[in-house]
């Protein structure tokens, strides 16, 4: 009896699956897919929040009052992006106390690309342009997944971030633009940052241990390697308008297959930064941790007044 | 006492005058005025409304999907509330 209505009730989200209906939060839904969309909306959320130390490294030192604002309202969107991740995980019960102590602990994950350091002002350039560029690819794919909550987060995301990758790539054509110091720190930031951009879209698809399930579940809509492909044909040709070159020997414009091949990613690197050997996944982490422990003041502030209020309204109703 | 689990809000924004509210997302805050503080902060960076509600999210009550049989009693048995059931002559004009 029990059985058969599992079997009912996996049929049921198959088929929602299968119409391409969104799966809602009260919905009956497998164990493990709603186990893999949590770790997903988790590492997605975690990633937009230590995203913003790399960039707001730099706030301090805009070389002009509009950059820094424009740096300012970029950082403020990753932030609100990280919120926005967050409520639609807590929709699957889990609490934002929860998600922040797994970080803490290192069982969550978030993006490894913000374990590199931001050594320049061109950074600010490459990340915008070439990690928003990736993250879009990516999020505009998952506009489309299969879990509700998740989907209208990325649909919403989706509408702020051409600005990030806009602004990032303005700067870099500014600097390619500029003076033969200028251009080459443009160039230098495009070699360290185009291949851990490459990295973002995870393994090869054949060694992804997430993918075909996920694809199954339509909580992924394409894989890694086409993604990645993707991004690549659409930045070759944005590198070569600016003058820059790709860090990359063997990258050139195949024509029977209608993209770019490109070389191997290093994936001893990738494997190294994601086990959190990075240059500065310790570094994100304790920053992290800090923010956490030095905002308690204002969380326990902000809680006393509360209760204040309420006492006070209590007593004038009385 | 746990200061850090806040209550969760719903947050539902008018995009233009005339328009209906819509829900946009939750967020956590500390009480009503916090919260529509932390939606302008959030959801209205850009301009994307002129009025904002939150409302306490677990003062809201909800009707499931699965009981939609037993709660609303699905009209298909009713098909003469819809206007299309009402067959006329392609003459009749404006009807």
């Amino acid at each position: 009896m029990q059985e058969k209505e599992h079997e009912r009730r996996q049929q049921e989200f198959d088929a929602k699956v299968a119409n391409e209906e969104r799966i809602e939060p009260k919905d009956w839904m497998p164990h493990d897919y709603r186990k893999t969309v949590l770790r997903q909306m988790s590492q997605h959320a975690h990633s937009e929040v230590i995203g913003m130390q790399p960039e707001g490294n730099w706030i301090t030192r805009a070389p002009t009052l509009r950059r820094k604002a424009i740096l300012l309202a970029k950082i403020q969107d990753e932030a609100g992006h990280g919120l926005y991740l967050y409520s639609a995980a807590e929709t699957l019960g889990t609490s934002r106390e929860d998600m922040i102590a797994a970080l803490h602990l290192g069982k969550a994950k978030y993006a490894s690309i913000f374990n590199y350091p931001a050594l320049t002002w061109a950074d600010m350039g490459a990340i915008g342009w070439l990690v928003d560029g990736a993250a879009i690819v990516n999020q505009v794919s998952l506009q489309r997944t299969s879990y509700g909550p998740y989907s209208r987060a990325m649909i919403r995301i989706c509408k702020e971030e051409s600005f990030h990758q806009r602004q990032g790539y303005q700067i870099m054509l500014v600097l390619a633009r500029g003076s033969a110091e200028q251009k080459a720190l443009a160039q230098d930031a495009l070699d360290r940052w185009w291949w851990p951009s490459l990295m973002m879209f995870g393994p090869h698809d054949a060694e992804s241990a997430h993918t075909a399930k996920s694809m199954q579940w339509k909580l992924k809509r394409e894989s890694n390697d086409r993604l990645r492909q993707k991004f690549v044909d659409q930045t070759v040709p944005q590198a070569e308008c600016i003058g820059l070159k790709m860090p990359d020997p063997d990258l050139s414009w195949n024509e029977d297959r209608g993209h770019y091949d490109f070389g191997e990613i290093d994936w001893d690197e990738f494997w190294q930064v994601v086990s959190g050997n990075g240059p500065c996944n310790r570094q994100r982490l304790a920053h992290h941790i800090k923010a956490q422990q030095d905002g308690a003041w204002v969380r326990e502030a902000m809680h006393a007044y509360q209760e204040k209020q309420q006492a006070r309204s209590a007593r004038s109703a009385a | 006492m746990n200061h850090n689990a806040l209550p969760l809000f719903e947050v539902f924004i008018r995009s233009k005058r005339g328009l209906d509210h819509r829900h946009v997302g939750s967020l956590h805050a500390q009480g009503h005025e916090q919260a529509l503080e932390y939606a302008r902060d959030v959801y209205l960076r850009r301009s994307e409304g002129v009025s904002i509600w939150v409302v306490n999210s677990s003062d809201i009550v909800a009707s499931q999907e699965s009981d939609v049989e037993q709660f609303y009693d699905p009209m298909d048995d009713k098909p003469y509330r819809h206007a299309t059931h009402y067959q006329l002559p392609d003459e009749v004009k404006n009807l």
